[in-house]
């Protein structure tokens, strides 16, 4: 699952990538989130990572309104976007309706996943 | 608990000046920090601010001098990690946190209390959610609260009590998620028609148990009360009062080890009649402001 909730922003700009391990539970399986991270780390493009989204929204932390901020199309891995988009919502910085995309890592697989992360932007009908 | 503190941020830089990590050392480490805690960025050409206040700990495998680095306003420490092993660099992350708290995975997992805390708590989806406040009646815990523009807020996410889902089924528009739940809609999968009905049969507590939840809550531990003086065995007594309630929490979804930490039904009438009368008030405001 897969929401894409822009297929009209110019992605000129390098996206911004970020990826949840979700340390605090055993919600995403072990080997899909280390996959991904495989895949990203070697990849040697630039990247953030965060130990659990879910941790930085209950204690609102201000690295996620620096990433809602940002101006260029931000594309995150982590679990259901509904949950994900919450859980900005949550830490007062709500994040826009174009330019984000969220890859579900508990229900796709790692190479869909790095497949959307890493590839350039394709505009897809938004799913939520 | 959530720790007061922001954990410092990681930034391994590998732009002009720096030789890469191999991808595996790269890999290895990325898993480490996150596994401990710490939120880690690869920097190719100069590093993201990070957030005022947020300590920055710079590792690189810097040729000749390290290169300047832009971090936030809080304190920034470069580490020149050329030759060490993925567990050195660990260990130098480790030492320069020093001795700030920080809530850890690891921990959390294993239960140890003090600073660590499992990030558990309802996640509200805005777009589902009507302002009808019917979570902050329930909830006995503060966990809910209003905002000055009066609507319902998480406000103390702390508060909740973890792996207890309870209060997504009091919402009759199917907007409360935890997003470490097992199972969807709760914990964030997309909504269907059938959740919505299905939902709004099971949230109907009142009706299934043939009454005010709490006034149950309060019946059953008051009951158990009465049996645990008549009885000498408090294994006995105790015994009782978990088959008293399992039924409630079959039906409510409320881990036992929740029901059986309730406070007194004295306790729970109060913060019943306290959290009734926030949701009471909070909607009269925002029906007044429309
Ligand atoms: S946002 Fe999703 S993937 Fe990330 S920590 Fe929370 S539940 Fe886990
Ligand atoms: S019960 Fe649901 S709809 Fe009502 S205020 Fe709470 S989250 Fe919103």
């Amino acid at each position: 699952m897969t929401d894409t909730a822009d297929s009209t922003t110019p992605s000129h700009k390098q996206p911004r990538l970020l990826y949840c391990r979700c340390a605090y539970a055993q919600v995403i399986p072990a080997d899909v989130k280390d996959a991904v991270l495989a895949g990203l780390t070697e990849s040697g493009e630039a990247f953030e990572a965060v130990p659990d989204l879910c941790e930085m929204a209950a204690r609102r932390d201000p690295q996620l309104a620096q990433l809602a901020a940002e101006t260029s199309p931000l594309k995150i891995a982590a679990c259901w976007p509904r949950a994900v988009r919450g859980l900005f919502t949550q830490a007062g910085a709500t994040l826009p309706k174009t330019g984000v995309t969220v890859h579900n890592m508990r229900t796709d697989s790692a190479e869909d996943v790095l497949a959307g992360m890493q590839t350039a932007d394709q505009p897809t009908p938004e799913e939520t | 608990m959530i720790a007061a503190t922001l954990p410092p941020r990681v930034v391994l830089y590998e732009g002009p000046g720096a030789e890469p990590l191999e991808p595996k050392d790269r890999r290895e480490l990325f898993a480490q920090l996150l596994d401990r805690g710490y939120a880690v960025t690869l920097a190719g050409s100069g590093v993201a601010s990070a957030p005022p206040t947020a300590t920055v700990i710079v590792l690189g495998r810097f040729q000749g001098s390290a290169p300047d680095v832009a971090g936030g306003d809080g304190p920034v420490s470069v580490h020149d990690i050329s030759g060490e092993q993925v567990e050195q660099v660990v260990e130098a992350v480790e030492s320069a946190r020093g001795a700030r708290p920080m809530n850890r995975p690891e921990a959390a997992a294993a239960n140890t209390g003090g600073d660590t805390w499992k990030p558990w708590f309802p996640v509200i989806d805005m777009d589902r959610c009507t302002n009808c406040m019917q979570c902050l009646s329930f909830c006995l815990f503060d966990v809910y609260g209003v905002s000055e523009t009066h609507h319902l807020q998480v406000e103390n996410p702390a508060n909740c009590k973890v792996n207890c889902p309870a209060c997504s089924r009091v919402c009759p528009d199917v907007a409360i998620m935890f997003p470490k739940y097992h199972a969807g809609p709760i914990d964030g999968a997309p909504v269907s028609e059938a959740d919505v009905s299905r939902e709004k049969m099971k949230v109907d507590i009142s009706a299934l148990l043939g009454g005010d939840i709490y006034a149950k809550l309060r019946e059953r531990s008051a009951d158990a009360k009465a049996r645990f003086s008549r009885e000498r065995s408090a294994d006995q007594a105790l015994a009782e009062r978990r088959r008293c309630l399992k039924k409630l929490a079959d039906a409510a979804a409320i881990p036992r080890e929740v029901l059986d930490a309730l406070p007194s039904p004295e306790e729970i009438q109060r913060r019943a009649e306290e959290a009734q009368a926030r949701a009471d008030a909070a909607r009269a405001a925002a029906e007044a402001a429309t």
